[in-house]
């Protein structure tokens, strides 16, 4: 009973919080919405049992949603919504589409037979994930691995505008990297 | 507490990523719109895990490639974001059109 | 969630708030000392200063700035100690915790993570460059701590085969964690004195920017937002005691007063630590976080793995 009454106020305050980031001008609340949006989530994760992957979601989300909010400050025009703006298009249209979706989903939610509840988790679910990503679906890791490598490579790639050509100068003889910052290990 | 319930949690949180990925004009508010859609996914293959097969870590290695899919996009959109306000002083989707010529 | 069946009393996790905060309390007043000890005046009347200081917070009144986004400004500073006092609730005393999760570790890292939040919201909401500066100061320190820290706490629970906090301690009965991974323990009171922006990663909140994220707050708002401070300050000395300092083994003394005793040793070598060593830029700290504490962890972390697989 308890459980359902958090559920629903965590289900409800999560899809509000999601409607939030769309309608708020400051961009910084709407970051902020949406990290309330994923907390709530998250709260339904424990329901659920899953204590780590649940507190796992806090945490990530928490750090990304602070980088983003640098984003979206260095980005958007009047990130503080000191005046109010909208910045859409299609809106009717989004929004016939996104409502169609849910009532589609809804009906196959509410009309399909699903499953009935199989046997619980036999131990600790943490120890079973941890087991599993260890063993018989490592192949999964190792390629989650490789995939975050490449994206790191790739973002930096990306995002920085100064090549080692500007570093090591055009024939990339110089001993020590020509950076307006110098970093702390003496470089 | 059912599967039905969480599911629709989930369909309401994709339905609401998916207006503000296809209304939105900047970069950055789309993908807390993807974000969203990607909340959901973790809401119902963890709910499929719990109700279905919980004897099983199936469920949970779905929630963890989420989660990582999550990060990925992130990293990757801001660096794309970067790279195009970089060469065209430019975040919203509308004026990188030119990139399908 | 997981709770195992020694939970703490109820009265006990009433007074842990009340813990935490006589730590804090403890925290500041040292702080006090070693400032008055600087600047030659009496140091036993600096026990007092932060109660004065308190009650001068207490009835002053509160500015406000135009622009501001009061919401965010002081949602943000309550959740400093908020986070806090969440984070110690996996604290063991005399091997029980208020809340002893399966996962604490991970809670213990989720809930100081919150700080990222509550600093940056503090800084933004005021409407003041200085704030801002301030906040975007903490985020970078912040992703300079953080990995290092992660890998800390990682290896503590790696010795022990546990993510429980008190399973942790529990596994300490021969030789501290402190011994076993000084690499990891080292990291862990850097990324402590990082986490409470104390010390010589201070430029959050830095003279330089006359207060930084802090700058603007008055009032009841910089009462929170400093003892805050303390309390996290505090809680991470707290962690400390079980994840590396063998819990509450102790000779002659019952448990509870040997975590007391760790505990406010281990914050007052912090809180020393802050006075003594110059502040550090973030931008030159982040360098050494990624380029030397990582891989320093990393390598600690195999070394103790390894002798996790041959039984120690």
């Amino acid at each position: 009973m308890v459980q359902t009454v958090v559920f629903a106020i965590c289900a409800v305050a999560s899809v509000a919080a999601g409607v939030a980031v769309f309608r708020v001008d400051s961009m910084a609340r709407a970051t902020l919405a949406l990290l309330a949006s994923f907390v709530f989530a998250a709260v339904t994760l424990l329901l659920l049992e899953l204590s780590y992957l649940g507190i796992l979601v806090v945490l990530m989300m928490v750090m990304e949603m602070m980088i983003m909010v640098v984003f979206m400050v260095m980005y958007m025009m009047n990130p503080a919504g000191l005046m109010p703006m909208t910045m859409v298009h299609n809106n009717r249209g989004a929004l016939a589409i996104s409502i169609g979706v849910f009532v589609a989903l809804a009906a196959g939610i509410l009309l399909l037979p699903w499953p009935t509840p199989g046997p619980p988790a036999p131990g600790d679910p943490t120890r079973d994930l941890a087991e599993a990503i260890m063993g018989s679906k490592m192949l999964v890791m190792m390629v989650i691995g490789m995939v975050l490598f490449a994206t790191m490579v790739a973002a930096t790639v990306l995002a920085t505008d100064r090549g080692r050509y500007d570093r090591y100068g055009d024939d990339l003889r110089r001993r020590e990297p020509d950076d307006p910052i110098r970093g702390g290990v003496g470089r | 507490m059912s599967l039905e319930l969480f599911l629709l949690l989930a369909a309401a949180l994709l339905a609401v990523g998916l207006y503000g990925a296809l209304s939105q004009q900047s970069i950055v508010m789309i993908m807390m719109g993807l974000e969203l859609m990607i909340n959901a996914v973790i809401v119902a293959a963890a709910a499929f895990w719990f109700y279905t097969s919980a004897d099983r870590p199936d469920g949970q290695v779905l929630v963890l490639v989420a989660v990582a899919a999550m990060a990925v996009e992130m990293a990757m959109g801001f660096a794309v974001t970067t790279a195009i306000f970089r060469a065209r002083d430019v975040d919203m989707v509308d004026s990188a059109a030119d990139l399908k010529d | 969630m997981g709770e195992s069946a020694q939970s703490m009393p109820l009265w006990g996790v009433v007074l842990l708030p009340v813990a935490l905060l006589l730590l804090g309390y403890w925290a500041a007043a040292w702080s006090a000392v070693l400032t008055a000890r600087a600047a030659g005046t009496p140091a036993l009347g600096a026990l007092a200063a932060p109660a004065r200081e308190s009650a001068r917070l207490l009835v002053q009144q509160r500015r406000t700035v135009p622009g501001a986004d009061p919401l965010l400004w002081r949602v943000g500073g309550a959740v400093v100690p908020v986070a806090a006092v969440l984070a110690v609730l996996v604290v063991p005393v005399a091997g029980r915790a208020a809340g002893d999760l399966s996962v604490g570790v991970v809670w213990f890292n989720a809930m100081e993570v919150l700080i990222w939040a509550a600093v940056w919201t503090v800084g933004w909401g005021a409407n003041s460059v200085w704030g801002l500066v301030g906040a975007y100061r903490f985020l970078a320190q912040g992703l300079a701590y953080e990995l290092p820290h992660m890998f800390a706490l990682i290896t503590a629970a790696l010795g022990a085969g546990s993510l429980r906090v008190s399973d942790i301690a529990a596994a300490q009965g021969g030789l501290w964690f402190a011994v076993l991974m000084p690499v990891a323990f080292g990291v862990y009171l850097v990324s402590s004195l990082a986490m409470a922006y104390w010390g010589p990663f201070d430029q959050a909140v830095g003279r330089d920017l006359s207060g930084g994220a802090a700058a603007e707050l008055s009032g009841v708002d910089r009462l929170v937002f400093c003892v805050g401070r303390y309390l996290m300050l505090a809680a991470a000395a707290a962690m400390a005691v079980p994840l590396f300092l063998g819990g509450g083994a102790g000779p002659l003394l019952p448990e509870w007063a040997w975590s007391v005793v760790k505990t406010a040793a281990v914050l007052a070598l912090l809180v020393w630590l802050g006075h003594r060593l110059p502040t550090v830029r973030m931008d030159r700290f982040t360098e050494v976080g990624w380029v030397v504490l990582v891989p320093l962890t990393l390598l600690q972390a195999l070394v103790v793995a390894i002798f996790v697989l041959v039984g120690w």
